[in-house]
């Protein structure tokens, strides 16, 4: 098992990484007894996102698959929250809402990703179709203000959006404020796992084999469409995730939290981060959210530009990600220093001389 | 005993027929080579054959079981196995990742371990297995994917010009590389424009021109044809 959490399609390996995660996690758990309750609500909520973070990073970086339709099972899965909460009754029946909601999302996702990969539909043309689905349901679900529009006693509200239902709880104990972090902090740890394992097993092989060259895995006996299907859905259940999580938290949700401004926003935290890598996602995903957040308390318009700014400062400057191009530049220096550590003589033949200068 | 059976096949690309109604047969056991000029329509019968396109007509057979309309992988997992014309590797991959990806399904463990070693000893590969395979050279990628078709222990080998790009005497490990495992019982369909080459290894022979059998028979009644000559010196409109 540890050698699949450490395996080579993962930076970050050895026991200086596994320190590290240990210390950052040491930290996050006691971090709510330095922290003020409003604090480590804020907290919770950036770590709502990270788990569609970690869902595109797992279809672009890993199979290749640009999807704009994070927002889309986002959604779905938070009105699917919302819907069920409202109508099976608080307590612990949210927990199953939440887990059925995550169950719709990824239903609808293999849905459309059946019809979109049998269909021969990749590259850009993917982006483009899942863009369209993602803009077909915010707009939909923007004209639905009418009292019609209702499932049971949970009404859609149009662009004013669902509220009433109940945050996630066990009997009559509702789990906000810090319990909600620890809840967030554990998913968010079981979550980074499971795919560091599932990217560095037999399955993941497959899954880079397909992005990299899908006609050779092919070749090779593998049915690529299957993969693809595979990744895409637990992708997309990862924004379902994200989605129930935030109508929970919130206990609202509106149309605009899928629509094209949000649909962007998980482009650009997996691009900045580099998409190609788990760790750098959710590094660098936590890291554009609190700033994101930061800057949207003085001025959402400037938040909104800065993103659009950071995600050409990307593509210009860093088209493999900003945080993952440092991650390998320390792994590099930090290698390169214990070579010569443990070679002084290497050391001293490395270093310039001076008529080679 | 045929193991693959090509009949009546066509295959047309809009108002351009590239392969018109092919009869080919490979028995098995044997080093089939298929020859013509360049456009004889070689490799789309290749690929017609592996399942990369389908036929607009006909019916391709492996093991006596119809497989016109199977996918790729699937022929794959029934035994079959192609090194394409260009090299087709997975470039921004270590070398021994792309031969693990080929083997994981067959082996785990230390087995898969050492007949990855075994591989990339095999194709003088083991020195750069850590390197990107983009960054191998023309001939090493060929090498290479060579090794991937291999890790897959078929019973049928398709080498769609496993040659190109090789110094002579790559070229000559190549085919005896190739009589080895057909001396272990696997059956070798290969296209080649080197007749040296195809001197060195086959015991039977295609010839295609104009998407249409043009001759076939053992590799002595082929050289010493005179129409095959001319089709590959350009002389069939001269006439």
């Amino acid at each position: 098992m540890f050698k699949l959490l450490d395996g080579s399609q993962t930076l970050g390996r050895g026991w200086t990484f596994w320190s590290c995660f240990v210390a950052v996690l040491a930290a996050a758990l006691i971090y709510p007894v330095f922290a003020d309750s409003y604090d480590v609500g804020n907290f919770s909520y950036f770590l709502i996102w990270i788990f569609m973070a970690l869902g595109l990073c797992l279809m672009w970086g890993y199979g290749g698959m640009l999807s704009f339709g994070q927002t889309l099972f986002f959604g779905i899965s938070g009105y699917a929250y919302g819907v069920l909460a409202i109508n099976m009754g608080g307590g612990s029946a949210t927990i199953a809402a939440l887990v059925l909601s995550i169950i719709i999302a990824m239903i609808a996702a293999g849905i459309l990703g059946y019809f979109m990969i049998w269909g021969g539909i990749n590259g850009i043309f993917f982006g483009i179709v899942t863009l369209s689905a993602t803009l077909v349901l915010a707009f939909f679900l923007g004209q639905t203000a009418g009292p019609e529009w209702h499932i049971g006693p949970a009404r859609l509200n149009g662009y004013n959006g669902m509220k009433g239902m109940d945050p996630l709880a066990i009997g009559d104990y509702f789990i906000e404020g810090s319990a909600l972090y620890y809840v967030m902090v554990a998913l968010i740890v079981i979550v980074y796992l499971a795919l560091r394992m599932l990217v560095n097993s037999r399955i993941g092989n497959v899954i880079v084999a397909t992005r990299e060259n899908p006609q050779r895995a092919e070749m090779l006996g593998y049915d690529v469409r299957k993969y693809q299907l595979l990744t895409f859905v637990i992708g997309s259940g990862l924004a379902g995730l994200s989605g129930a999580l935030y109508t929970s938290w919130g206990q609202f949700i509106t149309p605009s939290s899928i629509g094209l401004p949000a649909a962007a926003m998980p482009i650009v935290w997996v691009a900045f981060s580099g998409r190609s890598d788990l760790t750098a996602t959710l590094v660098g995903s936590f890291l554009l959210l609190f700033g994101f957040q930061t800057i949207t308390v003085y001025s959402q318009q400037a938040a909104l530009v800065l993103m659009g700014a950071l995600l050409l400062a990307t593509v210009m400057l860093a088209p493999q990600g900003f945080v993952l191009g440092i991650g390998k530049l320390v792994a590099d220096r930090w290698s390169a220093r214990r070579r010569l550590g443990a070679s002084p003589a290497l050391a001293d033949t490395s270093r310039l001389q001076p008529d080679e200068t | 005993m045929s193991l693959v059976d090509v009949k009546g096949v066509t295959k047309r690309f809009g108002g351009l027929t590239a392969v018109s109604d092919v009869d080919l047969t490979v028995n098995a056991g044997e080093i089939h080579c298929l020859i013509g000029p360049n456009g004889a329509g070689k490799s789309t019968l290749f690929k017609l054959i592996v399942g990369l396109y389908p036929p607009t007509k006909g019916t391709i057979l492996f093991d006596s079981i119809d497989i016109t309309e199977e996918r790729p992988s699937a022929r794959v997992q029934r035994g079959m196995s192609i090194k394409m014309q260009a090299p087709s590797v997975f470039k921004e991959l270590p070398v021994r990742q792309n031969i693990q990806i080929a083997l994981q399904e067959r082996f785990s463990g230390a087995q898969r371990i050492f007949e990855e070693d075994r591989l990339l000893t095999l194709l003088n590969l083991a020195p750069d297995s850590g390197k990107v395979a983009g960054a191998l050279s023309h001939g090493q990628q060929q090498w290479l994917e060579i090794g991937m078709a291999l890790a897959l222990q078929p019973q049928l080998l398709l080498l769609d010009e496993p040659t190109a790009g090789m110094s002579p005497e790559e070229t000559f490990r190549t085919g005896e590389l190739i009589k080895s495992f057909n001396a272990e019982g696997m059956t070798v369909l290969v296209v080649e424009h080197d007749m040296a080459f195809v001197r060195q290894i086959a015991q039977r022979v295609t010839v295609l021109h104009l998407g249409k059998i043009f001759a076939r028979g053992n590799l002595e009644a082929i050289i010493q044809d005179e129409k095959v000559a001319e089709i590959y010196l350009g002389k069939t409109h001269a006439h």
